[in-house]
């Protein structure tokens, strides 16, 4: 069955299309569409409650924003870029949508990655999950005690935390300390088999940023400078992002 | 991939996989690299409440992965791993999905007794490595 005709009207309207190509390097290419259908060909999100990324981009050429705003498409996007590798202008179509996440308010916004975000606010750990920089610390150091007392030759295995100079900066998704505490144990082994100086944090080592898929801007800011500084205020060479 | 290092740093994660398992053991997928599909879990989308269209948008990885007969996938990412996992639990795809520290481990003879959760019946047995009984704390 046919869905039923967007009109427009002779005028353009308004400029969501506009402002995000004033924020992107290259105006993120999103004039250049040459409406070759590549991307809705290789879009795995094609379909989904009707979303079809070159329409997508042409309701904002057109200046559709009522519509843009009003369809849920941006939550069927994962923002994977497939559509930006097939397209021969490099139309960077995931940014779109990201903007098109904050013509959202806030509050509307899919409210478990709401949820997340807020959760990643409250403490200085960045976990969406909510655990604390205490909790974290006493999680890895039971589970270390664990392994050190019930597993033969690791007596000596480390989980360092918070200390100062160590090469790499590690941080762990929140669902492994919160509900799976015995995964974080193999990549302790690693660390410690390839002989790396590393640490954790107890600032900053939730792994995950939902204020990004969020897309608030300035919680998704606050996350990544706290992340940012704590691996600064160890004065350690690397962050390794383990998400 | 895609998004970060490109492919040539799919080229050392081959390598590395192919060192655990072994060269015979590693299938890859089709489409692959930057030019596969994203299992559908990531942006947002485990939290984003539309579960239906995630595991619609899944299903394209879903088929990838029955296509290669394998029954062991490797997710390095903790995001993929649980939309990888969800999606065999939900179509029935019989595979396992493993984190990459845990094939590391496992193919080194240093994978623990607990960190075994998502071993099939097949690898859960194999190469653990000695343990003795906690002493009881004060």
């Amino acid at each position: 069955m046919a869905e039923e005709a967007i009109k427009i009207s002779g005028k353009k309207k308004s400029t969501f299309l506009d402002k995000v190509r004033e924020l992107l390097p290259e105006g993120g290419n999103l004039n250049l569409c040459l409406t070759c259908g590549a991307c809705s060909s290789g879009c795995p999100a094609t379909g989904l409650e009707g979303l079809d990324p070159r329409k997508f981009l042409r309701m904002a050429a057109l200046g559709l924003d009522e519509e843009i705003q009003k369809s849920n498409w941006p939550w069927m996007c994962t923002m994977c870029w497939r559509c930006i590798y097939v397209c021969p202008m490099k139309i960077d179509i995931p940014q779109l949508v990201y903007h098109a996440r904050k013509l959202w308010p806030r509050e509307n916004r899919p409210k478990g990655i709401r949820g997340s975000c807020d959760m990643a606010l409250k403490h200085d750990s960045c976990s969406a999950m909510g655990a604390s920089e205490d909790d974290f610390r006493f999680v890895v150091e039971d589970v270390l005690e664990e392994v050190r007392k019930t597993q033969v030759g690791w007596e000596t295995l480390e989980a360092p935390i918070n200390k100062k100079g160590a090469t790499y900066f590690l941080n762990q998704n929140s669902r492994e300390p919160v509900t799976e505490p015995d995964e974080m144990v193999p990549l302790w082994k690693i660390m410690h088999v390839v002989g790396a100086d590393w640490t954790y944090g107890t600032k900053g080592w939730g792994a995950e940023n939902y204020c990004m898929f969020l897309a608030d801007d300035e919680a998704w800011k606050h996350i990544v400078e706290v992340k940012a500084k704590a691996v600064d205020d160890l004065g350690c060479k690397y962050w390794v992002n383990t998400e | 991939m895609r998004k970060s290092f490109g492919d040539a740093y799919a080229e050392d994660l081959r390598f590395v996989v192919k060192q655990a398992v072994g060269e015979e053991n590693f299938v890859d997928m089709t489409p692959n690299r930057s030019n596969n599909y994203c299992c559908g879990g990531g942006g947002g989308a485990l939290q984003a409440g539309y579960h239906e269209a995630r595991r619609t948008f899944g299903k394209i990885k879903f088929d990838q992965i029955m296509a290669t007969g394998a029954s062991y996938v490797i997710a390095p990412c903790h995001n993929c791993h649980s939309q990888i996992h969800d999606l065999a639990e939900h179509y029935e795809g019989g595979y396992h999905t493993v984190h990459l520290w845990t094939i590391l481990c496992l193919a080194m003879g240093i994978l623990g007794p607990n960190e075994r959760a998502y071993l099939g019946e097949d690898l859960a047995g194999l190469l653990v490595p000695e343990t003795r009984e906690a002493e009881e704390d004060e």
